[in-house]
């Protein structure tokens, strides 16, 4: 047990698929054990469950609502039952109910903010915990370009991603002298399947002339969790290839 | 299992976790505050989390913000426990 409980273990909500799921690879080839959350996709969660079924790091899959006290306590409770320890939180979870401001239903945006915003306050919570009595940790939010610079049709995805910024920074002053830091990563135009057919139009805007890769979002979510970074805390990571620049 | 809320359990569990946050040992006593005791937000934070674990007494934000010395904190524990 001793050797095991000197893994690293990091926690990615939302890491079945997407961003999410590049993160968690990325972190496992890191020789982190994880426990990655998801809210209802079974069928990514087996897809997930099968690709680190040969892993050599400890990997659980669990179904939590990140977006309820419970559920975040939940994942946090798993992490330090089941793999004994928690070093890195990644906040990834992330919803979009997207429409005109005119048109958004008190539901569309409640919904919104509970996942992408309230959700990460919750884990953050939960996993201070931990992290302050350990005197280390990495805390570490999936914001976005559009919380820097909005975008129309997405007032409510703009509005979570842009209090992820203020989490983060009140996060980092309020858990720094404890060995915590708490950072947030933004991203921009990423390929995956859901932007696949905008690509064309949007790549003109974009300085570096392409989409970026969950790969690329994964590379600087490793940085900020790892011990180069430690004197890193509250800022955003902006990997959008110029976009906001 | 919690252990059973007495003044004097209490007290000791306080005045042992207090020199974790900095806190001089021969500073700690019920009348010092916790500004005297270099004690921030954070350290009493972490403070009622230890009560919690060792006694299952919840301490609200409402609760801890108004104590000032080791002794009110020992008191509102005892208080709270019922």
């Amino acid at each position: 047990m001793t050797a095991l409980r000197d893994q690293q273990v990091a926690v990615i909500t939302g890491g079945t698929r997407g961003i999410g799921l590049a993160i968690a690879k990325r972190l496992a080839s890191d020789g982190y054990d994880l426990l990655i959350s998801y809210r209802g996709d079974e069928v990514a969660a087996n897809a997930a469950r099968e690709q680190f079924a040969d892993s050599e790091r400890r990997v659980e899959i669990l179904a939590a609502d990140v977006s309820k006290a419970d559920g975040a306590g939940e994942v946090v409770e798993a992490a330090m039952q089941k793999l004994g320890r928690l070093d890195v939180l990644v906040n990834n979870a992330g919803i979009t109910r997207d429409t005109l401001a005119m048109r958004m239903s008190e539901d569309d945006w409640d919904a919104v903010l509970s996942t992408n915003l309230k959700g990460a306050f919750l884990c953050a919570k939960a996993a201070i915990r931990p992290m302050i009595r350990q005197r280390s940790g990495r805390i570490v939010n999936l914001t976005s370009v559009v919380g820097l610079v909005g975008n129309a049709g997405q007032a409510n995805y703009a509005a979570a991603k842009a209090g992820l910024i203020g989490l983060t920074k009140s996060l980092a002053k309020e858990v720094g002298s404890r060995g915590v830091t708490v950072n947030a990563v933004a991203p921009g135009f990423i390929e995956t399947d859901m932007t696949k057919d905008l690509l064309a139009d949007v790549v003109k805007a974009i300085p570096a002339r392409r989409a970026g890769q969950p790969e690329e979002v994964a590379a600087a979510v490793r940085f900020l969790a790892s011990d180069d970074a430690a004197y890193v805390t509250g800022t955003t990571l902006f990997v959008d290839g110029g976009m906001s620049a | 299992m919690a252990t059973t809320v007495t003044p004097e359990a209490v007290e000791k569990v306080v005045f042992d976790a207090l020199p974790q946050f900095g806190a001089d040992p021969s500073e700690i006593s019920r009348e010092a505050t916790f500004e005297d005791l270099d004690v921030d937000s954070l350290d009493l934070a972490e403070l009622s989390q230890i009560i919690e674990d060792e006694f299952g007494v919840q301490l609200k934000g409402d609760d801890v913000g108004k104590i000032k010395t080791v002794g009110d904190a020992v008191d509102l524990v005892v208080s709270r426990a019922g």
